[in-house]
């Protein structure tokens, strides 16, 4: 006979977890007794918020399941926002909170909040369970629907008196969820179609999301693109699944894509669609994207098939195995004497690229430029670092001027667009791959939001690197007011290169604070804390306030409304359309 | 837009009804009639949900729901090749004087009176949508106190069964 806390903590053991982030408190305290004898090491944070985002950059950076463990009530509703968080961004994890025993359940007990009613409508699933017998199958049910298909968040709430009773222990030898049969194999007729359709386009574009990388798909998706010699567009989630170095990479789509990447997909005959799901931060005005566009939509989840747009050939199932049974379809499609001469199109699609480069301007008033500390700090963390970015500008920017080369080396919240994201999601990742340099590239806001893991990493010897793009306000709200509410700068002044005084703060927090105001400082400041790896490192960057993501398609307007910068559109009568 | 029966199997497992309602007012599609109860097999609840949608969402509030672990299956039940019923109990004003008229009406409908008073009496009636509006309709100048309406059940025509 063992109880039911010790059944958690077993079945948790049995679902191969190496680390969980959390917090005990009053309901989950039965699982933490048998917890602290179990060969999981748990991470105490210091805010739940903290605990999910750790385990989401946990899971995004070692492609395994991150769990999260709170409380009941405050607890659990602080794992609210990492949770949604989690399954906008299909990200693989499990949350197990404490609930009040049983028989208080809907009586307002003290600290009891209806977690499973209130994650509904932003996990994947979720089940209470009030029986201790049920508690294996309700764990290693939860990781199976976390990991499978389309990964996503799975909660399993306990009630207190089921941690407590006796039970027995049963690992369950299958898992049997006659609602949930993910398609993996792709249909063999679609695969034929989709390389038919391919082998006929003359303007295609492989129009490439965050779904490669949790297919683990990066190997087979080279292959594919080399053979097809499309252009390739990388989204926000899919930034690294293809290296940026590669020539076939026109850069990321979208709200501040490279001019390239949103021009090709507009003018495409055929967008090759893997593991995208047309989201609106891509496409623009939906009505006037890819106009000309016939789609192929490679995915996992059916339900996103046309759920924005129309699509001529769909194709469910496992993206890897996708392109492995595609790549011979085409060639046979080739072999045939069907390869479309892609010259014309490449010469568009190369012009695009060198005409309008991604850049920016060096501020005149000396200060320093908030691209140029990313770039080089790209450049000197290298493609082998791992860059976890809050949202905002300063995220923008570290999608567009660090070139990624490897899956899952950035981490970012790109559908929910949670601020604070940064530091507890470098520490998962710092977690899961300890020998890796991991960088957060944080913006003043988000940093004010969760610093308070930077306590948890100096103790537990997670050294994270984060640089704040400190530009005192909330840049990206700043930067839509300079635009579209006349340099109205209501409440987005933060005020922060005096209060707080970051370096000073990390130094409290136990960890290294560093500052750097000038541009002949950069590289000798990020030197300097690539070389510290017993500690957390902080940067202040102090950095012009003024400087604006570009390019820019206003929200709501068309892809063909792209902006390179303020009232400065392309000069599309110069080239070759 | 069109109205949509679907039927959808599910397990009777707890929160399944409130995981199906979210779903649908969160992706912004109206329930226009719900019906619940158990099924043959014990394990298993059948749900009637009619919708108020076009062609394509109706695709997508499928698709949707089909990613709930809990739902087993979705049929679309047109209303050709199905059995559609819904089930009226209307109390209606009905004193010496006028009682044969509706009694005349409720033979009419096939419905029946399920409970008599000296100046009202409750009507039970089953049908289609279409049916129990035109029995209402005709009702109505008699005065209507209260009535109540179940969602809509529904089943297809012929021997095969939606489980197997």
């Amino acid at each position: 006979m063992i109880n039911g806390s010790e059944s958690l903590v077993r079945s948790l053991e049995h679902a191969g977890v190496e680390v969980i982030f959390g917090i005990p408190g009053g309901a989950i305290l039965p699982a933490y007794d048998p917890l602290f004898d179990s060969s999981i090491r748990h991470i105490l944070v210091r805010h739940e918020q903290g605990a999910g985002h750790a385990a989401t950059g946990y899971a995004q950076a070692t492609g395994k399941v991150g769990v999260c463990m709170a409380t009941s009530g405050p607890g659990a509703t602080n794992l609210v926002t990492p949770i949604a968080d989690a399954q906008m961004d299909s990200v693989p994890l499990v949350a197990i909170t404490g609930q009040v025993p049983s028989g208080a359940i809907g009586s307002d007990a003290f600290q009891e909040a209806d977690i499973r009613g209130i994650t509904m409508p932003v996990t994947k699933h979720n089940v209470l369970v009030t029986n201790p017998n049920d508690i294996p199958r309700a764990i290693a049910e939860a990781f199976h629907i976390a990991s499978t298909g389309r990964p996503g968040a799975v909660l399993v709430d306990i009630s207190k008196d089921a941690l407590q009773a006796n039970t027995e222990f049963n690992w369950p030898k299958s898992i049997d969820l006659p609602g949930y049969k993910p398609t993996t194999k792709p249909n063999s007729k679609q695969i034929r179609e989709a390389a038919a359709l391919i082998a006929q386009s003359q303007r295609p574009v492989l129009y490439v999301g965050g779904g490669v990388i949790k297919a683990n798909a990066s190997r087979e998706l080279m292959a594919f693109a080399e053979l097809c010699g499309a252009p390739l567009v990388t989204t926000l989630m899919a930034r690294g699944s293809f290296p940026d170095s590669h020539p076939q990479n026109l850069g990321m789509p979208g709200m501040h894509g490279t001019v390239a990447a949103v021009t090709a997909l507009q003018k495409a005959d055929l967008l090759i669609t893997l593991g995208a799901r047309f989201d609106d931060r891509v496409t623009g005005k939906l009505s006037t994207f890819a106009p000309n566009a016939r789609i192929i939509h490679a995915d996992i989840d059916p339900a996103e098939i046309g759920k924005n747009r129309y699509v001529d050939v769909p194709i469910v199932g496992d993206l890897r195995e996708t392109l492995t049974e595609l790549a011979p379809a085409l060639q046979a499609e080739f072999a045939a004497g069907h390869q479309p001469d892609l010259g014309a199109w490449w010469k568009q699609c190369n012009s695009w690229r060198s005409t309008f480069p991604l850049g920016y301007d060096i501020p005149e008033d000396g200060t320093l430029s908030p691209q140029y500390v990313i770039e080089r700090l790209g450049k000197i963390a290298g493609p082998d670092a791992i860059y976890a970015a809050g949202v905002g500008q300063h995220q923008m920017w570290a999608a567009q001027f660090v070139s990624y080369e490897k899956p899952r080396t950035w981490l970012n919240s790109g559908g929910l667009g949670t601020m604070g994201y940064a530091v507890p999601a470098a520490m998962g990742a710092k977690v899961g791959r300890p020998e890796t340099a991991v960088w957060a590239i944080d913006g003043d806001g988000c940093f004010q939001m969760t610093n308070q893991e930077l306590a948890t990493c100096a103790i537990n010897n997670i050294p994270i690197k984060v640089a704040i793009i400190n530009n005192e306000s909330l840049g990206m709200v700043r930067q839509w007011q300079t635009l579209f509410y006349n340099s109205r700068y209501s409440n987005t002044d933060l005020h922060s290169k005096r209060i707080p005084d970051f370096a000073k703060l990390a130094d409290a927090m136990g960890c290294i604070g560093l500052r750097c105001e000038k541009a002949e400082d950069v590289d000798a400041t990020i030197a300097k804390a690539m070389e510290i790896n017993d500690q957390p490192v902080v940067v202040d960057f102090s950095v012009h306030r003024d400087a604006m993501v570009w390019p820019m398609v206003a929200a709501g307007t068309s892809n063909d409304e792209i902006m390179i910068a303020r009232e400065l559109a392309p000069d599309w009568d110069s080239q070759d359309l | 837009m069109s109205l949509h029966t679907l039927s959808v199997l599910v397990e009777n497992s707890p929160g399944v009804l409130a995981r199906v309602a979210s779903l649908f007012s969160r992706r912004g599609f109206n329930i226009e009639s719900l019906a619940v109860g158990p099924t043959e097999h014990e394990e298993i609840s059948r749900m009637t949900i009619v919708v108020n949608v076009e062609e394509n969402p109706l695709e997508q509030v499928t698709k949707q729901l089909n990613k709930l672990i809990n739902v087993l299956k979705i049929v679309e039940l047109d209303s050709v090749s199905s059995v559609q019923r819904e089930l009226l109990l209307v109390k209606v004003s009905a004193d010496t004087k006028n009682r044969p008229e509706v009694l005349e009406i409720v033979s009419l409908f096939r419905a029946k009176v399920v409970d008599v008073v000296a100046d009202a009496v409750i009507i039970e009636a089953t049908g289609t949508g279409e049916k129990i509006a035109a029995l209402l309709s005709v009702l109505e100048p008699f005065g209507i106190k209260e009535l109540v309406q179940s969602g809509l059940v529904a089943m297809a025509r012929g021997s095969k069964s939606i489980s197997k």
